[in-house]
């Protein structure tokens, strides 16, 4: 089932944790919610399920105005970022709660109860731990139990607040394939809330950027990663090499050359941003090919170096990744003279603040 | 082993200290409470079992129980639905006025039992405030059973709102809203989710409850008027007797009290059992 909200307000005391937003999530969809702390994204899915109610706006389920439906007559399945499970009850029986409180008209019987519970419990893997209670299970076996829970009452749309948050990174990666290959099985429009990018990037289809309560852009993975809207988006998708100052006009325009962290600033506010992966790192004898920067520190980190170094003309330190056998390759101590030269430089104009376009190799820092 | 030694070295009192300080400890405890009831049951068979038999199962005394009894059965039930429902919204709901409740109900505990019995008298006596009305209508409440049980149920009313209160909030909203989620009415919420997670608090300030409204002396003494065998409690009872010199009746009727609260302090550990394993259940150190 298709999902949406319109002109969502939702205020807290003296600030709104959603302004104004518009959303839409496709039937079938995989969508995450990312976003810093405090973003709204939690809210925003909370108003989804209908435990918030919104102060202006509407809520809208399968084409169906839902603002003023409760939460038990949307129909959700919602997955709590710390499980909620029912701490007296046995895995069997919290799974099966969802049926247990129908009411009788339309409760199946025990016998059908069983059946699906267990069902479901095959379905997470976890058929075995049914008569267990959930303080016996480990964090990532409550955390499928708690998506048992939710899909026993057969939600038309899932909701997953943080789901992973609690986790091991181990636990987390494993239950971010699991999860991408269960919606894959089942197709149920999901939104998961998120604020680990890599997590958003990895699973969703669409990924949606909240910060303070706006959307700030909506798009696949590779569109929001290729071109973000903003800076904010550049920085917070992945670690970012950030230079203010000028960058010439003529020479953005023609999309050959840029300056970053130079006096010949023409237009000052402009922004331009380097991945450390979009380093390529020279060593002290390709003199020319590249700035020229001294290495301050590197450290290999299992298969990559990161590198550290400031252009010997100035400006702010500046952080490379590469290949660790590449690093080894080049043989550098700390205190040498490398070049770095980037491969991708995304260049934010200072009116605008929005995003211009990649430009390509030949640049200069 | 290892460990208990390394934290004794760590609070690093010496063993005397130590061992004087539990001394102390059962010394005083046996001075204080255990010669008094041994007193009291001594009193009670100087005279002989018989006497004490007889004493016990005296119309009077036997009323003095069922009365007793018969209070703790209204208050209690009572008190443990206002306790839930005071709890209920205290550890869930943000609302106006929200800490002026909480603070209303330990008024019992700080006012003097005394002037919680003079308040009744105030307002349901011949000279109160609604005595006139009441009076014309020919509607007893002091001196009669309304006024024990209206007493009983003021003095007694915080123990299981008190108990169940932090229970409730430390449990959160978090199951609650997963109940909601998957379909529960609120009413199904309360019994299903709500209520078994904080069992053990419940039946603590039950067993609490159930103590003191047996034990109460103050203000059901001001407002029962001591007519015995019409609105004697056993603690009244006990009273009456012994101004009557009658000590080996008075302390027969003081075993009956000490009897029951022996039972409380047993239905108290037994609980308090629970709540341990209900803690290692949900995992947090006990």
């Amino acid at each position: 089932m298709s999902l949406g909200v319109r002109a969502l307000v939702k205020r807290f005391a003296n600030f709104n944790a959603l302004d104004h937003i518009d959303l839409e999530v496709a039937d079938g969809e995989l969508l995450a919610l990312l976003g810093p702390s405090g973003s709204g994204k939690t809210t925003l899915l909370r108003v989804l399920a209908g435990l918030e109610t919104p102060d202006e706006g509407s809520v809208f389920l399968g084409g169906k105005d839902a603002t003023k439906e409760s939460v038990r007559e949307r129909g959700v399945g919602f997955v709590f970022q710390h499980y909620a499970l029912f701490r007296h009850l046995t895995i069997f029986e919290n799974v099966a709660f969802g049926l247990r409180v129908r009411p009788r008209k339309f409760r199946p019987s025990d016998a059908e109860i069983r059946r699906r519970v267990m069902e479901l419990l095959e379905l997470v893997q976890l058929s075995w731990v049914a008569d267990r209670f959930p303080h016996q299970l480990s964090g990532g076996q409550r955390q499928r139990i708690a998506l048992a829970r939710a899909l026993a009452v057969e939600p038309s749309v899932l909701l997953l607040d943080e789901p992973f948050g609690a986790l091991d990174a181990r636990v987390r990666q494993e239950l971010r394939n699991w999860l991408r290959r269960l919606h894959d099985e089942l197709h149920i429009t999901s939104v998961f809330v998120t604020h680990d990018q890599e997590e958003a990037l990895e699973v969703a289809d669409r990924v949606v950027i909240l910060d303070k309560g706006h959307i700030i852009q909506a798009g696949t993975p590779a569109e929001v990663w290729d071109s973000p809207a903003t800076p904010f988006v550049f920085e917070f998708l992945g670690a970012a090499n950030r230079f203010d100052g000028g960058v010439r006009t003529e020479i953005v325009k023609s999309g050959r050359k840029v300056v970053v962290a130079t006096d010949e600033s023409v237009e000052a506010g402009a922004l331009a941003f380097v991945r450390p992966r979009d380093f390529e790192v020279g060593g002290s004898d390709k003199g020319g090919d590249g700035v020229a920067a001294r290495l301050d520190a590197a450290r290999i980190q299992g298969s990559h170096a990161v590198l550290k170094a400031t252009a010997l003309s100035g400006g702010p330190q500046v952080s490379a990744e590469i290949e660790a056998s590449a690093f080894r390759e080049l043989g550098l101590s700390v205190g040498d003279v490398i070049h770095l030269r980037p491969r991708k430089v995304h260049v934010f104009a200072a009116s605008a603040r929005e995003a211009d376009q990649w430009l390509g190799v030949g640049s200069g820092i | 082993m290892a460990r208990s030694e390394s934290s004794r070295q760590a609070t690093g009192d010496p063993a005397w200290i130590r061992r004087s300080l539990i001394a102390l400890a059962f010394v005083w405890l046996a001075a204080v409470v255990v010669l008094p009831l041994m007193a009291v049951f001594t009193q009670a068979f100087a005279q002989g079992g018989g006497a004490y038999l007889e004493s016990i199962f005296s119309d009077e005394t036997r009323f003095a129980v069922k009365l007793t009894l018969l209070v703790a059965l209204v208050v209690v039930p009572l008190n443990t639905v206002f306790g839930l429902c005071a709890a209920w919204s205290i550890a869930k709901f943000d609302f106006p006025g929200k800490s002026l409740l909480s603070t209303l109900i330990d008024i019992p505990f700080s006012v003097s039992p005394i002037i919680s019995g003079l308040v009744f008298i105030l307002l349901f006596g011949a000279q109160g405030i609604w005595g006139a009305w009441l009076s014309s209508h020919d509607i007893q409440i002091v001196f009669a059973l309304p006024g024990i049980v209206l007493a009983t149920l003021f003095v007694t009313f915080p123990f299981v709102a008190r108990e169940v209160i932090p229970a409730m909030q430390a449990q959160g909203t978090e199951e609650e809203e997963a109940a909601l989620v998957l379909g529960a009415s609120g009413w199904q919420t309360f019994w299903r989710v709500t209520l078994p997670n904080t069992k053990w608090a419940l039946m603590y300030g039950i067993v609490l409850c159930t103590a003191r409204s047996m034990g109460e002396f103050g203000a059901v003494s001001v407002v029962s008027g001591h007519i015995r065998g019409v609105t004697d409690t056993l603690p009244l009872h006990v009273e009456i007797l012994y101004n009557e010199y009658n000590f080996a009746a008075a302390f027969a009727a003081a075993t009956l009290l000490a009897g029951f609260g022996l039972v409380s302090l047993i239905a108290k550990k037994a609980v308090e059992h629970g709540i341990r394993r209900q803690k290692i259940l949900s995992g947090e150190p006990s």
